[in-house]
């Protein structure tokens, strides 16, 4: 690819004690592709969503957003610097309501004051385009089912128009209908510019949108593959690190 | 406006299901079993006593309750952002004895040391503030020390008496204790209330109908501006009957407007309801959230500071007892018992009206009816247990109805 990336992580390594979640991690994100991340339990991808989101200031390494180095202190500059973040847990507040969360952190406002009109609209607009149905914009979170709460952490990246979406197993509490709806999120976001990383433990999700392919095995890289010629076998083989591989995809 | 078929990047926008118009009527649902209480409390005690809902024994009720509420809504504060503050009785009481030696042994003007006191209890909240978010101490530890230490700066400040009066002659004594707005006045205000809600309400219908969202129909604006005027109105005109709406009294509800606007319509109550509900959350939403920790610990000491100021003017004096433990856990028993949850993120500033108004409702109805002084205690303490257990019951069934 002849752009430069729109973010890099660059040795980024990491410990949480003894447990060296990171290790010595790099990885490039450009417009136009979704990279996916993989890897078994405990590989370290929610470690380096944590990093690329700005909930999560590694030990070492950098973190490189259109050229610049940038120290991602907090979530709330990353997302000023365009990386939106849906995390494995969702980081929803279940006593506030749909609209209350889809813009947690980035309240619309008139003067002083809130937008709540603004907001809703915008909300559902968002749950509309990722066809998800809620009893009501304004029901606590707290009533929602696991596939709605995931549309809600989802519509809540989009908002502001991301340059970079981050999700971190997105689809792992959805039925069939709703992760197609998601995978298709996925490129429409790719098609409109946007760089994603998709972080997943399932292979057919991976298979159906992934442009690149990296395998994190131990909080180290354990291979880089093209999304449209690797075969199965071979990311498996990287996951569980039984053929050590290092076949260097397309890049 | 026209509906956009695409949005801006193109894609197509969705038919919209049919969302239904939830208006704030049902949030405000969680309030009825408070009013009936009070209506039950108000039928018991009045055929008990004649006298309890005469407007003389309300307008005392209402001067009472004020002190309280203002602390009570220094409560509510930092219980929504999930923690508590022990001490708020005790920094009432130092501020007030800041006020009493300010005044009476300092010379001080009265502005002078009505903003010292206010500035000292902002600045012991600040300091909770500081060692909660950077040394990571539980809240009830930091303002037990603060109760502590709070009760032994009022002595020093007091000594070497143990009470300080203010003369009659005081400003700040004259406002708390004479103080009362004209009828027309007030009832001047209530109208400028169902006039701004109305107009407000009509503003966002526009503004929800022009944006293709459900909206109240004209129908439910016109009954909240009637259930609006005849609530407000009637216990005002009632209460005007008697000496009318102290200017304690007005302060206190102006300050739970001030607050209940902050926390419903700015970014900064918005954040405050978030860490309350999910401070992880909150935090990866972008919140400063040692700030806005911060914040509420300040708030909250900077209002018991006002109560104690106020409270002081109604006394007339400044007390070493004044501001003991139990007027602490009165407040925090009426911001639960009006609907603010202990566990954080749920709550309104209107919880410190009306459970102050359940507090003291028990209060003075025990005194009409000349029962034992302990007996308040026991009541106010079972109706807590109660109030507490809703809570919990709620919070329980939010997290396992998933
Ligand atoms: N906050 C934390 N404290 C301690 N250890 C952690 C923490 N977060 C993650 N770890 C550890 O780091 C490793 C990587 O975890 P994680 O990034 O969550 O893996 P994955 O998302 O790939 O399953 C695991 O061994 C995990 O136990
Ligand atoms: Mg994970």
């Amino acid at each position: 690819m002849t752009h430069p990336p729109v973010m890099s992580l660059r040795g980024i390594t990491h410990s949480f004690g003894a447990v060296r979640a990171l290790v010595d991690v790099d990885l490039d994100v450009h417009a136009h592709e979704v990279v996916a991340v993989v890897g078994d339990n405990g590989a370290g991808k929610s470690t380096l969503v944590a990093v690329l989101a700005g909930a999560l200031v590694p030990d070492a390494g950098e973190v490189v957003v259109d050229g610049q180095e940038v120290l991602l202190r907090s979530p709330g500059l990353a997302r000023q610097l365009g990386v939106a973040t849906v995390f494995q847990d969702l980081a929803l507040c279940e006593d506030l309501d749909v609209v209350e969360n889809v813009f947690l952190g980035q309240e619309l406002r008139r003067g002083p004051l809130l937008d709540e009109v603004a907001m809703e609209r915008e909300a559902q607009r968002l749950l509309a385009q990722l066809a998800a149905r809620v009893p009501s914009v304004r029901a606590p979170v707290s009533e929602l089912s696991g596939g709605q709460r995931q549309a809600v952490a989802v519509a809540r990246a989009l908002v502001g128009e991301p340059r970079v979406l981050v999700l971190d197993e997105p689809t792992a509490s959805l039925g069939v209908t709703q992760t197609a709806e998601v995978l298709n999120l996925v490129e429409r976001v790719r098609d409109r510019g946007y760089g994603v990383v998709l972080v997943s433990q399932n292979m057919a999700d991976v298979q159906a949108v992934a442009d690149r392919v990296v395998v994190l095995r131990r909080g180290r890289v354990n291979g880089v593959f093209d999304g449209e010629t690797a075969s199965y076998e071979e990311i498996i083989a990287a996951i569980t690190g039984v053929v050590p591989n290092r076949a260097g995809g397309a890049r | 406006m026209t509906v956009p078929v695409v949005d801006r990047a193109g894609l197509p926008v969705a038919a919209r299901p049919d969302w239904r118009w939830r208006s704030g009527g049902e949030r405000d649902l969680r309030s009825v079993p408070v009013l009936v209480s009070l209506v039950v409390l108000a039928l018991v005690f009045q055929a008990l006593n004649g006298a309890y809902l005469s407007a003389d024994n309300l307008v005392n009720m209402t001067l009472q309750a004020s002190t309280t509420g203002i602390l009570t809504l220094g409560v509510v504060l930092v219980l929504m952002v999930g923690q508590i503050d022990l001490s708020v009785g005790a920094v009432s009481g130092l501020s007030a004895a800041i006020v009493a030696v300010g005044v009476v042994r300092a010379g001080w003007p009265l502005a002078v040391a009505l903003v010292a006191a206010v500035l000292a209890g902002a600045a012991l909240g600040a300091g909770y503030g500081w060692m909660f978010t950077r040394l990571g101490v539980p809240s009830f530890v930091i303002t037990l020390v603060g109760l502590m230490v709070g009760v032994g700066l009022q002595m020093q400040v007091l000594a070497p008496t143990a009470s300080l009066n203010l003369p009659y002659e005081s400003a700040l004594v004259r406002f708390s204790q004479e103080s009362f707005l004209h009828p027309v006045a007030s009832l001047a205000v209530v109208g400028a209330v169902v006039v701004g809600v109305t107009v407000a309400g009509l503003r966002d219908r526009r503004r929800r109908r022009a944006a293709e969202l459900p909206a109240p129909s004209l129908a439910e604006i016109a009954a909240r501006a009637g259930v609006l005027a005849v609530g407000l109105g009637l216990p005002v005109w009632y209460l005007n009957t008697s000496r009318g709406i102290g200017g304690m009294v007005a302060v206190f509800l102006g300050l739970v407007w001030v607050a209940d606007v902050a926390l419903r319509r700015t970014r900064w109550g918005r954040s405050v309801r978030a860490i309350g509900s999910n401070v992880e959350s909150a935090r990866r939403a972008g919140f400063a959230v040692r700030r806005v920790y911060l914040s509420a610990f300040t708030a909250c000491a900077a209002l018991a500071a006002v109560a104690g100021v106020l409270s002081a003017g109604r006394l007339a004096a400044a007390n070493q007892g004044a501001g003991g433990a139990d007027l602490t856990l009165t407040a925090i028993a009426a911001a639960v018992i009006g609907g603010t949850s202990l566990f954080g993120g749920r709550g309104s500033a209107w919880s410190a009206v009306l459970g102050v108004a359940v507090v003291h409702a028990i209060g003075s109805g025990l005194t009409l009816v000349n029962a034992d002084g302990s007996l308040r205690y026991i009541v106010t303490g079972l109706v807590l247990a109660l109030a507490v257990t809703v809570d919990a019951l709620s919070r329980r069934s939010r997290l396992v109805g998933r």
